[in-house]
Formats: C-alpha cells, sequence, structure tokens
C-alpha cells in the first residue's frame, strides 16, 4: 500500500487550527467556490460517484442518499449535520469538532447546495458542551466572511445554519429518533418507509449526515470522485477514522484507508497491550458491533466487507479492545446495561429484552446463574434482534436496528466465551 | 394552562432576548423545546413545574409534551442537583481503565453513592453512560466541563478545587 498522508486529520496538531484564517491558509472553502459554480446535479453525481459511505454506523451511500431527495417538490429540504456522537467506543467527531470544525462547515454548506436546501441544522450531543460553545464561534466566522448567509461569496445561494443541543439520549443518533427530538419531542425512531429523504424534519424531505461523512466531502471535491476511490477498499473507499480505546498502550484516533488490518491498528497505531498482556476480544465498530475473539481479530481487514464476512461490522469503526485480564461477563454485563438506560421505550422486545439481560447478568456475575440462563439469553437477544438480513433491508423485530445493537454484541459474547459464563454458572451449581 | 405546577410562582426567563433569539432559528415553535429546558435549567439548576408550564405556553403544546422531553432526556433534572454534578462514565472503555475507582473515591471522600447529593449541596454523584471520550478514559464531566485521563490523585486535586 502507498504511503497514506491523513486527509480529514492532516492539520489537527498546528496552532489555531479551528480557525477560519487557518482553514483558510491550507486550501479550505476553496471546494465550496468550485461547488457554488457547479449544478446541484453535479455534486450529487460526483459524491455518489466517489462511493463515499456514511460514516455515522450504517455505511448507507451518502450521494445515494442525497438522490432520494425529490426535485420537484417545492417544500423547504433541510440538512442536518448528525453530531450526536455517543456509541460507546467512538469519539472521532468530537476530534473532527473540536480541531477542524471549519472543513464540516464547508462539507454542510455543499451538502446543503446539492439538496436545495436553505437551512441546516448541527444536532449535538448535550454533553459537549465546550464543542457547542466553539461551534458558535465558528457559525460567527463563517456568517462574518459570508460563507453562510445571504447571497454565499456573492452568488445567490443562502443558507442559515443552526446549532441544536440534544439532551442526552444515545438513541437520537438514530436519524428518525434525531428528527423527532430535533421537533421539541422524545427521540422515538420512526416507522420507515416513509424515509427522511421524503418525509423528515417538520414532514419536509430532510438529509442526516454525520460529521466525518461531511467532512469528507471538500476533499471529494477538490480531488475527484477518482482520487477518494484510489484510497483504501473498493467497496467501501476513502480515509477513516479509526478510534481505538479499552486496553490500550496509546488509545486514539488514527486516521488510515479503509481496509488497513485490525492487528496494524492495536499493535502499530495504538501501541499494543499494556504490560505485553494478551489480547482476549476487541469490538471492531462500537459496542453495537458483535466482537472479534483475538483469533478473529487479528486476521481482520477493517472495512465494510470483511468485517459482515467476520459476522461483525465497520459500525462507527470505534475498536474497543480487551486483554485478558477482562472479565467476559462482566463487559458483557456492562454494555448490556448500556443499551437498558438507552434504550428508548418504543418497542416491548427491546425495552423489555434489554432490562432482562440486565438482570440476568447481573445475576450470574453475583453468583446466582442457572444453568438454563445461557439458553434464555439466547432466546432473549433472538426476541430482540431477530435474525437480520441487511441485504434485505430487515430491521429484525424492533422499529430501529438499536434491536440488533444489543442483541449482536451480547449474543457474540456469550456465544465467544461461553466458558466464562458457564464457569460463573457451575461455581453455583458447585456451591449449592 | 396551569396543570403541572403546584401552586407556586410562574417561571421567567431572566433574559427574554436569548428566548427570542432561539424562536427565530426553528421554522416552528416546538424544535424550540429542548433549547428553552436547556435555557431554563441553567437558570434555575433544574426543571421545576412551573418551568414546564411557562415553556409549554411559549411553545404552544400540553405541558405533558414537554414533561415528556424531561422525563427522556438524561440531561434534565426534575430536582435540584448539588453545586456540582459529578458524572463518571462507567461503560466499557472507562470502566476497564478505572472508573470504578473514581466513583468509590468520591463515596468514600464525601459518603456519597451514586444518585446522592452531600448535605451541603456541594456535589452529588452520578454515574453516566459513554460520555464519548473513550479515547481518554477515565472521563468525568462536572458540570459542562469533561475532564479526561484521570487518576485518583489528579481527580481528588480537582474536587478539592471545586468550591
Amino acid at each position: 500500500m502507498n504511503a497514506f498522508k491523513p486527509v480529514l486529520t492532516e492539520h489537527i496538531h498546528q496552532k489555531d487550527c479551528h480557525t477560519l484564517p487557518f482553514y483558510k491558509s491550507v486550501g479550505g472553502y476553496k471546494a465550496l467556490e468550485k461547488v457554488l459554480a457547479m449544478q446541484p446535479d453535479a455534486v450529487i453525481q460526483e459524491v455518489k460517484e466517489s462511493n463515499l459511505r456514511g460514516r455515522g454506523g450504517a455505511g448507507f451511500s451518502t450521494g445515494v442518499k442525497w438522490g432520494f431527495i425529490p426535485k420537484d417538490s417545492d417544500q423547504p429540504k433541510y440538512l442536518i449535520n448528525n453530531a450526536d456522537e455517543s456509541e460507546p467506543g467512538t469519539f472521532k467527531d468530537r476530534l473532527l469538532m473540536n480541531k477542524t470544525p471549519h472543513q464540516m462547515l464547508e462539507g454542510m454548506i455543499i451538502a446543503s447546495y446539492a439538496i436545495n436546501c436553505n437551512t441546516a441544522f448541527i444536532y449535538i450531543r448535550g454533553e459537549f458542551y465546550k464543542e457547542y460553545q466553539l461551534l458558535k464561534e465558528t457559525l460567527a466566522e463563517a456568517y462574518q466572511a459570508n460563507l453562510l448567509g445571504q447571497g454565499i461569496l456573492g452568488s445567490d445561494y443562502n443558507l442559515e445554519v443552526v446549532i441544536h443541543r440534544g439532551a442526552g439520549a444515545y438513541i437520537c443518533g438514530e436519524e428518525t429518533g434525531l428528527i423527532e427530538s430535533l421537533e421539541g419531542k422524545r427521540g422515538w425512531p420512526r416507522i420507515k418507509p416513509p424515509f427522511p429523504a421524503i418525509e423528515g424534519y417538520l414532514h419536509c424531505p430532510t438529509v442526516v449526515n454525520n460529521v466525518e461523512t461531511l467532512a469528507c466531502l471538500p476533499h471529494i471535491i477538490n480531488h475527484g470522485a477518482d482520487w477518494f476511490k484510489s484510497i483504501g477498499s473498493e467497496k467501501g473507499p476513502g480515509p477513516r477514522l479509526f478510534c481505538v480505546s479499552g486496553t490500550v498502550n496509546n488509545p486514539g484516533v488514527f486516521e488510515e484507508p479503509m481496509g488497513i488490518s485490525l492487528k496494524e491498528l492495536i499493535f502499530d497505531r495504538a501501541g499494543g497491550i499494556p504490560e505485553n498482556k494478551q489480547l482476549k476480544a476487541v469490538f471492531p465498530g462500537g459496542s453495537s458491533s458483535a466482537i472479534l475473539t483475538a483469533e478473529e481479530a487479528l486476521d481482520v481487514k477493517m472495512d465494510f466487507e470483511d468485517l459482515v464476512e467476520k459476522k461483525s461490522m465497520l459500525g462507527s469503526a470505534g475498536v474497543i479492545v480487551m486483554d485478558e485480564t477482562v472479565d467476559m461477563v462482566q463487559a458483557c454485563l456492562n454494555i448490556a446495561r448500556f443499551y437498558a438506560h438507552e434504550s428508548c421505550g418504543q418497542c416491548t422486545p427491546c425495552r423489555e429484552g434489554t432490562a432482562w439481560l440486565v438482570k440476568m447478568l447481573t445475576r450470574i456475575v453475583n453468583g446466582q446463574g442457572k444453568p438454563d440462563d445461557i439458553d434464555m439469553l439466547y432466546e432473549i437477544t433472538d426476541n430482540i434482534g431477530g435474525r437480520i438480513d441487511f441485504s434485505k433491508g430487515s430491521f429484525g423485530k424492533t422499529i430501529c436496528p438499536f434491536g440488533e445493537a444489543v442483541a449482536w454484541p451480547v449474543r457474540s459474547f456469550v456465544e465467544k466465551f461461553e466458558n466464562e459464563f458457564r464457569s460463573y454458572i457451575q461455581q453455583v451449581e458447585a456451591v449449592a | 394552562m396551569n396543570t403541572m405546577a403546584t401552586p407556586q410562582e410562574k417561571f421567567i426567563f431572566a433574559n427574554p432576548d436569548k428566548v427570542d433569539r432561539i424562536f427565530s432559528q426553528y421554522p416552528d415553535k416546538k424544535s424550540a423545546t429542548l433549547s428553552l429546558l436547556h435555557l431554563a435549567q441553567a437558570q434555575e439548576g433544574y426543571i421545576s413545574g412551573s418551568v414546564i408550564d411557562t415553556i409549554a405556553d411559549l411553545v404552544e403544546c400540553h405541558p405533558a409534551i414537554v414533561m415528556d422531553c424531561v422525563s427522556f432526556y438524561s440531561m434534565f433534572f426534575t430536582k435540584p442537583q448539588g453545586r456540582h454534578k459529578i458524572q463518571v462514565c462507567q461503560t466499557l472503555s472507562c470502566s476497564v481503565n478505572g472508573a470504578d475507582a473514581l466513583v468509590d473515591h468520591v463515596t468514600n471522600k464525601f459518603s456519597i453513592k451514586p444518585g446522592e447529593t452531600t448535605d451541603d449541596r456541594r456535589f452529588t454523584l452520578m454515574k453516566v453512560e459513554c460520555l464519548g471520550s473513550c479515547g481518554t478514559a477515565p472521563v468525568v464531566q462536572i458540570n459542562n466541563d469533561y475532564h479526561e485521563g484521570l487518576t485518583n490523585e489528579r481527580f481528588d486535586e480537582l474536587l478539592e478545587s471545586l468550591p
């Protein structure tokens, strides 16, 4: 592989990299100038050709998503920047917002122009207060420089950008939950179809794109779709921000081409495991992905295809490393508790099932597990998640993919480390 | 409309300009709900029944709809909290990097368990789910600020520095 030069994070270590003067000094907003002289359809076409796939988790083609926006509708169109980063193990969007907010904003303006939107939102997770303050300054700079507002850079294109704070709810990262939340309601995901492109915010056509996805856009416009496609894996190309956390020496965000090996990420970029302990298990794509055993982890490429082959997913590219000292039953309980807390409560299998999982896992951890608990854990995960088939657009037994997001990891813990669960339960039997 | 509040003074936003500015940003009134709740909580410290009534009047909906939001989102509190809300992330990456020890530290030092407030109302301790800063685990949010990569010692210094 050719030496890869970071694209999105090239300048993040430089002084004042978050400011407009700095961003302009490294070619910032050149792509916007170019776009304003293009037809919106040509922008959509370029992004489609780049095969940019969403960086939030689902990995849907960005250009195709834009293409669903009806052209003949006279309703207002909305773009929402999904900055509600809350998938455990994921902390890349926060980095982009802190270090290079104008890159993301330029992407937002490009996307808004492409779908003919005049009001765009940044839905930022409520806890990111510092980033919220910083983005307010970013917008002020942009309005001042006529990069936002009326007649942007002398064109006849107008765009207002509004920052909207969430208030602590993981489910609002799901795009229809986010839209409900923006409308001033609890973040209950909607039944699809209709998809947001047809009926989104205030029943109007809406596109929801992730921070990192938007940050890719100026580079695609500047260097072209072919350049983007030349980076990393063929079926999901481009640079990607991989987050590595857990038990590693050097946790952090590493920008690499799609398809880098997980082994390289963990043992080279993230410096391996402290005290040379053994690798035990890894979440490759946030806590919603099925975990990989050490053996599987050492033999996988970080792209959409290879991880699906391993019956997991790239998701948000949030890698959580667990070494030999991490108790798999307790880790499973930790994750189940997260989902039980965050279940929005709309669908019964998820609302009740997540609570049952926590109760059962707590009982096992506390030495009160029963021999048939293992089977019951399988049964409950099946009842929440069903058997998903992404190729058919299936969404299991719940309205949104949250059901799978809890069923997959919990099931993978039990399947791959059943011995550890059994040994907790056998201790009980021995005592009895 | 006054269904949620017990007899108490009507809540009034201290800065009406900010309220106007919030409304001016959205194409409809109800979308302003979360922003108004944030603004009210910054002023009052928590969301009282009269805050809910005032916001419901402003956004033109039933107070139950506003209450729905308050109960759904973890950042809104319906009771007064301590001056400093110590929110320790307990999700996996923080958990395997010493988050439990940070919780125990506060519990031992101030005799409060998660969910409790010190008698002098200086601190409220909470365990929270993923704060999205896993690369600098363990992470604690105190009010609006993140404190990352904490050791027990640094955490202790930090707590001591808070009035």
